[in-house]
Protein backbone atom coordinates (compact mmCIF):
# COMPACT_ATOMS: atom_id res chain seq x y z
CA UNK A 1 0.00 0.00 0.00
CA UNK A 2 2.84 2.43 0.94
CA UNK A 3 3.33 3.69 -2.61
CA UNK A 4 5.92 6.72 -1.43
CA UNK A 5 9.05 6.37 -2.50
CA UNK A 6 12.00 6.30 0.25
CA UNK A 7 14.37 8.53 -0.51
CA UNK A 8 17.38 9.04 2.03
CA UNK A 9 21.06 10.37 1.92
CA UNK A 10 23.91 8.27 0.69
CA UNK A 11 25.49 5.58 1.70
CA UNK A 12 22.68 3.25 0.50
CA UNK A 13 25.09 0.12 0.04
CA UNK A 14 25.97 -0.31 3.91
CA UNK A 15 28.30 -3.46 5.01
CA UNK A 16 26.79 -5.99 7.21
CA UNK A 17 30.39 -5.33 9.78
CA UNK A 18 29.74 -3.87 13.11
CA UNK A 19 31.67 -3.71 15.83
CA UNK A 20 30.10 -5.87 17.83
CA UNK A 21 30.72 -8.71 14.69
CA UNK A 22 34.28 -7.63 14.56
CA UNK A 23 34.67 -7.59 17.99
CA UNK A 24 33.26 -11.05 18.12
CA UNK A 25 35.30 -12.41 15.26
CA UNK A 26 38.26 -11.26 17.12
CA UNK A 27 37.40 -13.31 20.38
CA UNK A 28 36.86 -16.02 17.73
CA UNK A 29 39.99 -15.77 17.10
CA UNK A 30 41.64 -15.49 20.22
CA UNK A 31 39.98 -18.69 21.36
CA UNK A 32 42.63 -20.75 20.34
CA UNK A 33 45.32 -19.04 21.93
CA UNK A 34 43.35 -18.61 24.95
CA UNK A 35 42.52 -22.39 25.31
CA UNK A 36 46.11 -23.16 24.52
CA UNK A 37 46.89 -20.78 27.56
CA UNK A 38 44.29 -22.44 30.09
CA UNK A 39 45.90 -25.98 29.20
CA UNK A 40 49.78 -25.02 29.60
CA UNK A 41 49.34 -22.69 32.77
CA UNK A 42 46.65 -24.10 34.36
CA UNK A 43 43.54 -22.76 36.51
CA UNK A 44 45.39 -19.62 37.70
CA UNK A 45 45.61 -18.84 33.65
CA UNK A 46 41.59 -18.94 33.68
CA UNK A 47 41.19 -16.74 36.79
CA UNK A 48 43.05 -14.24 35.30
CA UNK A 49 41.51 -14.08 31.85
CA UNK A 50 38.11 -13.78 33.71
CA UNK A 51 39.23 -11.07 36.44
CA UNK A 52 40.96 -9.31 33.46
CA UNK A 53 37.86 -9.78 30.84
CA UNK A 54 35.32 -8.70 33.93
CA UNK A 55 37.03 -6.04 35.53
CA UNK A 56 37.31 -4.12 32.13
CA UNK A 57 34.04 -4.63 31.24
CA UNK A 58 32.82 -3.43 34.89
CA UNK A 59 34.90 -0.51 34.35
CA UNK A 60 33.56 0.33 31.24
CA UNK A 61 30.20 0.15 32.26
CA UNK A 62 30.69 2.13 35.63
CA UNK A 63 32.44 5.15 34.09
CA UNK A 64 29.38 5.58 31.46
CA UNK A 65 27.01 4.95 34.16
CA UNK A 66 28.42 7.31 36.25
CA UNK A 67 29.46 10.21 33.20
CA UNK A 68 25.55 9.30 31.99
CA UNK A 69 27.24 8.36 28.96
CA UNK A 70 25.16 5.40 26.57
CA UNK A 71 26.35 2.32 27.72
CA UNK A 72 28.35 0.40 25.11
CA UNK A 73 29.60 -2.82 26.38
CA UNK A 74 27.65 -5.08 24.05
CA UNK A 75 30.16 -3.87 21.84
CA UNK A 76 32.43 -6.24 23.26
CA UNK A 77 35.31 -4.34 22.87
CA UNK A 78 35.93 -4.01 26.48
CA UNK A 79 35.89 -7.59 26.17
CA UNK A 80 38.39 -8.14 23.75
CA UNK A 81 40.93 -5.41 25.49
CA UNK A 82 40.59 -7.90 28.21
CA UNK A 83 41.30 -10.38 26.96
CA UNK A 84 44.03 -9.56 25.06
CA UNK A 85 45.60 -7.90 28.20
CA UNK A 86 44.97 -11.01 30.31
CA UNK A 87 46.83 -13.23 27.32
CA UNK A 88 49.88 -10.67 27.83
CA UNK A 89 50.23 -11.40 31.79
CA UNK A 90 52.22 -14.10 33.14
CA UNK A 91 49.80 -16.77 34.66
CA UNK A 92 51.72 -16.53 38.55
CA UNK A 93 50.95 -12.63 38.47
CA UNK A 94 48.16 -12.02 41.59
CA UNK A 95 44.15 -11.51 40.12
CA UNK A 96 44.05 -8.16 41.76
CA UNK A 97 47.24 -6.89 39.57
CA UNK A 98 45.06 -8.15 35.99
CA UNK A 99 42.40 -5.99 37.51
CA UNK A 100 44.14 -3.27 37.91
CA UNK A 101 45.43 -3.26 34.70
CA UNK A 102 42.31 -3.65 33.38
CA UNK A 103 41.14 -0.94 35.02
CA UNK A 104 43.94 1.25 34.00
CA UNK A 105 43.46 0.13 30.15
CA UNK A 106 39.89 0.76 30.13
CA UNK A 107 39.52 3.90 32.56
CA UNK A 108 42.74 5.67 31.44
CA UNK A 109 43.87 4.79 27.94
CA UNK A 110 40.54 3.94 26.53
CA UNK A 111 37.47 6.02 28.19
CA UNK A 112 39.34 9.24 29.01
CA UNK A 113 40.47 9.84 25.86
CA UNK A 114 36.70 9.41 24.29
CA UNK A 115 35.96 5.40 24.61
CA UNK A 116 36.51 3.29 21.12
CA UNK A 117 37.92 4.94 18.30
CA UNK A 118 39.43 7.56 20.17
CA UNK A 119 41.97 6.19 21.93
CA UNK A 120 45.82 6.79 21.14
CA UNK A 121 47.04 3.98 21.88
CA UNK A 122 46.32 0.06 22.40
CA UNK A 123 44.29 -0.08 25.73
CA UNK A 124 45.34 -3.76 26.49
CA UNK A 125 49.08 -2.62 26.32
CA UNK A 126 48.98 0.59 27.81
CA UNK A 127 47.65 -1.88 30.59
CA UNK A 128 50.32 -4.15 29.98
CA UNK A 129 52.82 -1.90 30.06
CA UNK A 130 51.50 0.27 33.19
CA UNK A 131 51.79 -3.03 34.89
CA UNK A 132 55.23 -3.82 33.38
CA UNK A 133 56.39 -0.51 34.73
CA UNK A 134 54.53 -0.69 38.03
CA UNK A 135 55.30 -4.14 38.91
CA UNK A 136 58.81 -5.46 36.68
CA UNK A 137 59.54 -8.40 39.00
CA UNK A 138 56.42 -9.69 38.97
CA UNK A 139 55.47 -9.28 35.16
CA UNK A 140 59.18 -10.86 34.28
CA UNK A 141 58.47 -13.73 36.83
CA UNK A 142 57.78 -17.11 34.76
CA UNK A 143 57.09 -20.03 35.96
CA UNK A 144 56.49 -22.94 34.21
CA UNK A 145 55.99 -26.70 35.41
CA UNK A 146 55.90 -25.02 38.77
CA UNK A 147 59.82 -23.78 38.25
CA UNK A 148 60.90 -19.96 37.66
CA UNK A 149 62.61 -19.99 34.44
CA UNK A 150 63.89 -17.87 31.55
CA UNK A 151 61.55 -17.55 28.80
CA UNK A 152 63.02 -18.94 25.16
CA UNK A 153 63.58 -14.99 23.96
CA UNK A 154 65.99 -14.22 26.70
CA UNK A 155 68.00 -17.70 26.28
CA UNK A 156 68.48 -16.97 22.67
CA UNK A 157 69.39 -13.42 23.83
CA UNK A 158 72.43 -15.14 25.85
CA UNK A 159 73.22 -17.32 22.96
CA UNK A 160 71.51 -20.46 24.07
CA UNK A 161 69.73 -22.99 22.75
CA UNK A 162 65.75 -23.84 22.75
CA UNK A 163 63.98 -26.21 21.47
CA UNK A 164 62.26 -24.80 17.70
CA UNK A 165 59.45 -27.58 18.25
CA UNK A 166 58.21 -26.60 21.90
CA UNK A 167 58.19 -22.87 20.62
CA UNK A 168 55.74 -23.41 17.69
CA UNK A 169 53.79 -25.57 19.41
CA UNK A 170 53.97 -23.56 22.72
CA UNK A 171 55.14 -26.13 25.23
CA UNK A 172 57.34 -22.76 26.99
CA UNK A 173 57.00 -20.42 29.66
CA UNK A 174 55.68 -16.87 28.57
CA UNK A 175 52.48 -14.94 28.90
CA UNK A 176 49.66 -16.97 29.15
CA UNK A 177 48.61 -16.32 25.13
CA UNK A 178 51.76 -15.63 23.28
CA UNK A 179 53.30 -18.92 24.01
CA UNK A 180 51.80 -21.24 20.99
CA UNK A 181 52.71 -19.80 17.58
CA UNK A 182 50.60 -22.48 15.94
CA UNK A 183 47.66 -21.16 18.06
CA UNK A 184 47.77 -17.76 17.27
CA UNK A 185 48.17 -18.21 13.71
CA UNK A 186 44.96 -20.20 13.71
CA UNK A 187 43.11 -17.69 14.38
CA UNK A 188 44.75 -15.01 12.52
CA UNK A 189 44.01 -17.20 9.62
CA UNK A 190 40.69 -17.14 10.63
CA UNK A 191 40.51 -13.44 11.21
CA UNK A 192 41.91 -13.13 7.46
CA UNK A 193 39.25 -15.63 5.76
CA UNK A 194 36.44 -13.34 7.77
CA UNK A 195 38.69 -10.10 6.45
CA UNK A 196 38.84 -8.80 9.67
CA UNK A 197 42.31 -7.58 9.27
CA UNK A 198 44.72 -8.13 6.08
CA UNK A 199 48.31 -8.96 6.17
CA UNK A 200 49.62 -5.81 5.01
CA UNK A 201 50.65 -4.82 8.39
CA UNK A 202 51.75 -8.18 10.02
CA UNK A 203 52.82 -8.86 7.28
CA UNK A 204 55.19 -5.61 6.41
CA UNK A 205 56.08 -6.09 10.58
CA UNK A 206 57.47 -9.84 10.24
CA UNK A 207 59.11 -8.99 7.15
CA UNK A 208 60.92 -6.20 7.81
CA UNK A 209 61.96 -7.85 11.84
CA UNK A 210 63.27 -10.56 10.51
CA UNK A 211 65.59 -8.95 7.44
CA UNK A 212 66.60 -6.63 10.02
CA UNK A 213 67.35 -9.41 12.38
CA UNK A 214 69.38 -11.16 9.63
CA UNK A 215 71.05 -8.24 8.71
CA UNK A 216 72.43 -6.34 11.92
CA UNK A 217 71.79 -8.93 14.59
CA UNK A 218 75.20 -10.71 14.65
CA UNK A 219 73.86 -14.14 14.07
CA UNK A 220 73.53 -14.07 10.21
CA UNK A 221 71.03 -15.82 7.91
CA UNK A 222 70.46 -18.60 10.86
CA UNK A 223 67.07 -20.23 10.07
CA UNK A 224 67.21 -21.22 14.28
CA UNK A 225 68.03 -18.24 15.69
CA UNK A 226 65.63 -16.14 13.24
CA UNK A 227 62.45 -19.20 14.04
CA UNK A 228 62.92 -18.43 17.54
CA UNK A 229 63.09 -14.70 17.18
CA UNK A 230 59.86 -15.01 14.95
CA UNK A 231 57.99 -17.52 17.61
CA UNK A 232 59.69 -16.22 20.56
CA UNK A 233 57.95 -13.87 23.47
CA UNK A 234 54.77 -11.41 22.00
CA UNK A 235 56.02 -11.11 18.38
CA UNK A 236 52.77 -12.87 16.92
CA UNK A 237 50.32 -12.26 19.08
CA UNK A 238 51.35 -8.55 18.56
CA UNK A 239 51.67 -8.27 15.04
CA UNK A 240 47.91 -10.12 14.46
CA UNK A 241 46.00 -9.23 17.41
CA UNK A 242 47.45 -5.98 18.34
CA UNK A 243 49.47 -3.93 15.95
CA UNK A 244 46.15 -4.43 13.82
CA UNK A 245 43.79 -2.62 15.93
CA UNK A 246 41.62 -0.37 13.86
CA UNK A 247 41.91 2.80 16.09
CA UNK A 248 45.72 2.99 16.43
CA UNK A 249 46.66 2.03 12.77
CA UNK A 250 47.27 4.24 10.02
CA UNK A 251 43.99 4.39 7.81
CA UNK A 252 45.99 5.38 4.29
CA UNK A 253 47.14 2.22 2.33
CA UNK A 254 50.52 3.59 2.04
CA UNK A 255 50.53 4.42 5.65
CA UNK A 256 50.13 0.93 6.60
CA UNK A 257 53.17 0.04 5.06
CA UNK A 258 55.09 2.62 6.81
CA UNK A 259 53.51 1.58 10.34
CA UNK A 260 54.70 -2.01 9.53
CA UNK A 261 57.82 -0.89 8.97
CA UNK A 262 58.57 1.23 11.70
CA UNK A 263 57.40 -1.17 13.88
CA UNK A 264 59.68 -3.95 12.28
CA UNK A 265 62.25 -1.43 13.09
CA UNK A 266 61.16 -0.26 16.69
CA UNK A 267 60.85 -3.99 17.66
CA UNK A 268 64.46 -5.16 16.21
CA UNK A 269 65.88 -1.88 18.39
CA UNK A 270 64.35 -2.94 21.33
CA UNK A 271 65.07 -6.49 21.35
CA UNK A 272 68.58 -6.10 20.37
CA UNK A 273 70.16 -3.27 21.79
CA UNK A 274 68.07 -2.55 25.08
CA UNK A 275 68.72 -4.56 28.19
CA UNK A 276 65.09 -6.64 28.33
CA UNK A 277 65.03 -9.70 25.86
CA UNK A 278 61.28 -8.20 24.62
CA UNK A 279 60.17 -5.38 23.16
CA UNK A 280 56.89 -5.87 20.97
CA UNK A 281 54.21 -4.26 23.61
CA UNK A 282 57.00 -1.04 24.05
CA UNK A 283 57.57 -1.10 20.18
CA UNK A 284 53.74 -1.14 19.50
CA UNK A 285 52.67 2.00 21.47
CA UNK A 286 55.65 3.99 20.41
CA UNK A 287 54.43 3.81 17.04
CA UNK A 288 50.10 3.97 17.97
CA UNK A 289 51.86 7.63 18.54
CA UNK A 290 53.45 7.82 15.64
CA UNK A 291 50.13 6.64 13.66
CA UNK A 292 48.40 10.39 12.84
CA UNK A 293 52.06 11.97 11.62
CA UNK A 294 52.04 8.66 9.45
CA UNK A 295 48.24 9.36 8.29
CA UNK A 296 49.74 13.39 7.44
CA UNK A 297 52.70 12.03 5.37
CA UNK A 298 50.79 9.44 3.20
CA UNK A 299 47.07 11.10 3.12
CA UNK A 300 46.32 10.44 -0.92
CA UNK A 301 46.10 13.61 -2.56
CA UNK A 302 42.50 14.52 -4.39
CA UNK A 303 42.33 14.07 -7.90
CA UNK A 304 43.07 17.11 -9.69
CA UNK A 305 45.34 17.94 -7.12
CA UNK A 306 48.54 16.45 -7.70
CA UNK A 307 51.91 18.59 -8.33
CA UNK A 308 51.40 21.57 -6.65
CA UNK A 309 50.13 21.25 -3.24
CA UNK B 1 42.11 45.03 51.65
CA UNK B 2 41.94 44.86 47.73
CA UNK B 3 45.83 45.95 47.43
CA UNK B 4 47.12 42.96 49.63
CA UNK B 5 44.59 40.40 49.96
CA UNK B 6 43.12 40.29 46.35
CA UNK B 7 46.97 39.40 44.86
CA UNK B 8 47.03 36.68 47.71
CA UNK B 9 43.71 34.82 46.93
CA UNK B 10 44.38 35.12 43.51
CA UNK B 11 47.54 33.62 43.43
CA UNK B 12 46.53 30.94 46.15
CA UNK B 13 43.31 29.43 43.82
CA UNK B 14 41.84 32.01 41.08
CA UNK B 15 45.21 31.54 39.23
CA UNK B 16 47.09 29.05 41.29
CA UNK B 17 50.36 29.07 39.16
CA UNK B 18 50.33 24.67 39.25
CA UNK B 19 46.88 23.88 38.46
CA UNK B 20 45.34 26.79 36.65
CA UNK B 21 48.35 28.79 34.80
CA UNK B 22 50.09 25.45 34.00
CA UNK B 23 53.02 27.44 34.58
CA UNK B 24 56.38 25.85 36.15
CA UNK B 25 55.85 22.68 34.66
CA UNK B 26 59.84 21.46 34.61
CA UNK B 27 59.99 21.39 38.89
CA UNK B 28 56.71 20.14 39.10
CA UNK B 29 56.88 17.28 37.14
CA UNK B 30 60.03 16.44 38.14
CA UNK B 31 61.10 16.74 41.46
CA UNK B 32 57.67 15.36 43.04
CA UNK B 33 58.49 12.32 43.79
CA UNK B 34 57.47 12.95 47.33
CA UNK B 35 55.76 15.14 49.03
CA UNK B 36 58.87 16.97 51.34
CA UNK B 37 60.54 17.19 47.85
CA UNK B 38 57.49 19.19 46.29
CA UNK B 39 57.19 21.08 49.82
CA UNK B 40 61.27 21.70 49.54
CA UNK B 41 61.32 23.14 45.98
CA UNK B 42 57.92 25.30 46.41
CA UNK B 43 58.92 27.18 49.48
CA UNK B 44 62.51 27.57 48.18
CA UNK B 45 60.36 29.50 44.93
CA UNK B 46 58.62 31.27 46.96
CA UNK B 47 61.48 32.79 48.83
CA UNK B 48 63.03 33.83 45.85
CA UNK B 49 59.65 34.82 44.09
CA UNK B 50 59.01 36.94 47.07
CA UNK B 51 62.44 38.33 47.37
CA UNK B 52 62.48 39.43 42.95
CA UNK B 53 59.33 40.88 43.00
CA UNK B 54 60.18 42.95 45.86
CA UNK B 55 63.28 43.83 44.39
CA UNK B 56 61.88 44.51 40.24
CA UNK B 57 58.95 46.50 42.07
CA UNK B 58 61.57 48.75 43.89
CA UNK B 59 63.41 49.19 40.82
CA UNK B 60 60.28 49.65 38.08
CA UNK B 61 60.95 52.75 37.65
CA UNK B 62 64.57 52.70 36.92
CA UNK B 63 65.05 49.79 35.07
CA UNK B 64 64.78 50.82 31.04
CA UNK B 65 62.05 49.46 28.82
CA UNK B 66 64.11 47.59 26.22
CA UNK B 67 66.73 46.22 29.09
CA UNK B 68 64.18 44.59 30.86
CA UNK B 69 63.87 40.78 30.73
CA UNK B 70 67.87 41.02 31.21
CA UNK B 71 68.08 43.03 33.97
CA UNK B 72 65.04 41.02 35.40
CA UNK B 73 67.09 38.07 35.26
CA UNK B 74 70.25 39.61 36.97
CA UNK B 75 68.10 39.68 40.02
CA UNK B 76 66.22 36.50 39.74
CA UNK B 77 69.55 35.27 39.18
CA UNK B 78 71.16 36.44 42.22
CA UNK B 79 68.13 35.18 44.68
CA UNK B 80 68.64 31.65 42.99
CA UNK B 81 72.44 31.51 44.00
CA UNK B 82 72.06 32.93 47.38
CA UNK B 83 69.01 30.38 48.01
CA UNK B 84 70.98 27.63 46.63
CA UNK B 85 73.95 28.71 48.66
CA UNK B 86 72.01 28.38 51.62
CA UNK B 87 70.12 25.37 50.81
CA UNK B 88 73.60 23.72 50.64
CA UNK B 89 74.89 24.78 53.64
CA UNK B 90 71.48 24.47 55.94
CA UNK B 91 69.45 21.41 54.57
CA UNK B 92 72.08 19.45 52.48
CA UNK B 93 69.39 16.38 52.27
CA UNK B 94 67.04 18.82 50.39
CA UNK B 95 69.95 20.04 47.99
CA UNK B 96 70.76 16.76 47.19
CA UNK B 97 67.08 15.57 46.40
CA UNK B 98 66.47 18.85 44.68
CA UNK B 99 69.86 18.79 42.59
CA UNK B 100 70.08 21.03 38.94
CA UNK B 101 66.50 21.94 39.73
CA UNK B 102 67.68 24.67 42.22
CA UNK B 103 69.46 26.28 39.97
CA UNK B 104 67.12 25.87 37.30
CA UNK B 105 64.41 27.97 39.41
CA UNK B 106 65.96 30.72 37.58
CA UNK B 107 64.86 30.08 34.58
CA UNK B 108 60.98 29.21 36.25
CA UNK B 109 58.33 30.93 33.97
CA UNK B 110 56.77 31.58 37.19
CA UNK B 111 59.54 33.99 38.35
CA UNK B 112 59.95 35.88 35.57
CA UNK B 113 56.31 35.75 34.12
CA UNK B 114 55.19 37.96 37.75
CA UNK B 115 58.26 39.95 37.63
CA UNK B 116 57.06 40.86 33.90
CA UNK B 117 53.43 40.73 34.23
CA UNK B 118 52.89 42.08 37.92
CA UNK B 119 55.92 43.26 40.11
CA UNK B 120 57.07 45.69 36.97
CA UNK B 121 53.81 47.39 37.07
CA UNK B 122 52.51 47.44 40.65
CA UNK B 123 53.86 48.47 43.86
CA UNK B 124 55.73 46.79 46.28
CA UNK B 125 54.00 45.92 48.94
CA UNK B 126 51.25 44.81 46.24
CA UNK B 127 53.95 42.94 44.32
CA UNK B 128 55.45 41.36 47.52
CA UNK B 129 52.07 39.58 48.40
CA UNK B 130 51.69 38.58 44.68
CA UNK B 131 54.94 37.20 45.36
CA UNK B 132 53.72 35.20 48.28
CA UNK B 133 50.32 34.05 46.81
CA UNK B 134 51.83 32.94 44.00
CA UNK B 135 54.75 31.05 45.89
CA UNK B 136 52.28 29.60 47.99
CA UNK B 137 49.78 28.35 45.51
CA UNK B 138 52.78 26.50 43.47
CA UNK B 139 53.79 25.16 46.45
CA UNK B 140 50.16 23.82 47.49
CA UNK B 141 49.91 22.49 43.66
CA UNK B 142 53.58 20.95 44.41
CA UNK B 143 53.38 19.40 47.87
CA UNK B 144 49.95 17.75 46.88
CA UNK B 145 51.12 16.33 43.82
CA UNK B 146 54.11 14.85 45.58
CA UNK B 147 51.66 13.60 48.58
CA UNK B 148 49.55 11.22 45.82
CA UNK B 149 52.71 10.27 44.01
CA UNK B 150 54.59 9.14 46.96
CA UNK B 151 51.46 7.62 48.78
CA UNK B 152 50.33 5.97 45.71
CA UNK B 153 54.84 5.30 44.35
CA UNK B 154 56.08 4.16 47.51
CA UNK B 155 53.21 4.03 49.85
CA UNK B 156 54.62 6.53 52.32
CA UNK B 157 53.82 10.02 53.32
CA UNK B 158 56.56 12.50 54.21
CA UNK B 159 58.60 9.84 54.37
CA UNK B 160 57.11 7.83 56.69
CA UNK B 161 55.09 4.33 55.69
CA UNK B 162 51.12 5.01 56.35
CA UNK B 163 49.92 1.79 54.21
CA UNK B 164 49.86 -1.65 55.22
CA UNK B 165 53.63 -3.50 54.62
CA UNK B 166 51.44 -5.57 52.11
CA UNK B 167 50.45 -3.13 49.68
CA UNK B 168 52.91 -3.37 46.36
CA UNK B 169 53.95 0.33 45.47
CA UNK B 170 52.34 1.12 42.32
CA UNK B 171 56.25 2.45 40.68
CA UNK B 172 55.21 4.03 37.95
CA UNK B 173 53.97 7.04 39.90
CA UNK B 174 57.07 8.12 41.37
CA UNK B 175 57.98 7.81 38.21
CA UNK B 176 57.57 10.57 35.21
CA UNK B 177 54.36 9.13 33.63
CA UNK B 178 52.88 9.11 37.20
CA UNK B 179 53.87 13.09 37.46
CA UNK B 180 51.50 13.27 34.58
CA UNK B 181 48.84 10.96 35.22
CA UNK B 182 48.48 12.99 39.17
CA UNK B 183 48.71 16.41 37.29
CA UNK B 184 46.27 15.61 34.62
CA UNK B 185 43.77 14.15 37.64
CA UNK B 186 44.22 17.06 39.84
CA UNK B 187 43.80 19.53 37.48
CA UNK B 188 40.41 17.49 36.45
CA UNK B 189 39.45 17.54 39.87
CA UNK B 190 39.71 20.98 40.71
CA UNK B 191 38.13 21.91 37.39
CA UNK B 192 35.41 19.72 38.69
CA UNK B 193 34.76 21.44 41.88
CA UNK B 194 34.95 24.84 40.17
CA UNK B 195 32.18 23.91 37.91
CA UNK B 196 30.22 22.61 40.87
CA UNK B 197 30.76 25.98 41.82
CA UNK B 198 29.29 27.68 38.68
CA UNK B 199 32.14 29.08 37.93
CA UNK B 200 33.43 28.31 34.73
CA UNK B 201 37.07 26.87 34.39
CA UNK B 202 39.93 28.37 33.15
CA UNK B 203 40.30 27.71 29.28
CA UNK B 204 41.59 29.82 26.24
CA UNK B 205 39.31 32.53 25.68
CA UNK B 206 38.28 33.24 29.32
CA UNK B 207 39.49 34.35 32.02
CA UNK B 208 38.49 36.07 35.50
CA UNK B 209 41.45 37.48 36.31
CA UNK B 210 42.48 41.03 36.72
CA UNK B 211 44.04 42.74 33.54
CA UNK B 212 46.71 44.89 35.78
CA UNK B 213 48.44 41.35 36.23
CA UNK B 214 47.47 39.54 32.27
CA UNK B 215 50.30 39.57 30.36
CA UNK B 216 48.29 39.64 26.99
CA UNK B 217 48.51 42.57 25.76
CA UNK B 218 46.01 44.38 23.56
CA UNK B 219 42.77 42.08 24.91
CA UNK B 220 42.08 45.28 26.65
CA UNK B 221 39.31 43.12 28.75
CA UNK B 222 37.75 41.37 25.96
CA UNK B 223 38.84 38.25 26.89
CA UNK B 224 36.56 38.18 30.13
CA UNK B 225 33.62 39.43 28.66
CA UNK B 226 33.47 42.74 30.30
CA UNK B 227 34.89 45.09 27.63
CA UNK B 228 36.50 46.88 30.55
CA UNK B 229 40.03 47.11 30.15
CA UNK B 230 40.21 47.32 34.50
CA UNK B 231 38.74 43.42 33.88
CA UNK B 232 36.10 44.10 36.96
CA UNK B 233 32.49 42.56 35.93
CA UNK B 234 30.33 45.59 37.75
Amino acid sequence: MNEKKHVSSNPHIRSKMSTSKIMFFVIIALLPATGFGIWNFGYRAAILIAVSVGSAVLTEFIYEKCMKLPVTIDDLSAVVTGLLLALNLPSTLPWWMAALGAVFAILIVKMLFGGLGQNFMNPALGGRCFLMICFTARMTDFTYDGVSTATPLAIIKDGGQVALLDMIIGRIPGTIGETSTIAILIGAVFLICMGVIDLRIPGTYLISFTVLMGLFSGNGWNIEYLTGQLCGGGLMLGAFFMATDYTTTPITEKGKYVYGLALGIMTFILRHFSSSAEGVSYAIIICNLLVPLIEMVTMPKCFGKGGEA
Amino acid sequence: MNKTIKPLINGLITENPTFVLMLGMCPTLAVTTSAINGLGMGLTTTAVLVLSNIVISLLRKLIPDSVRIPAFIVIIASFVTIVEMLLKAYVPTLYTALGIYIPLIVVNCIILGRAEAFASKNGVIASMFDGIGMGLGFTIGLTSIGIVREILGSGKLFGYMILPESYEPLTMFILAPGAFLVLAFLVALLNKIRDKKGKKPLTIGTCDAGCKACPIENCKGRMNGSDKEDGKNE
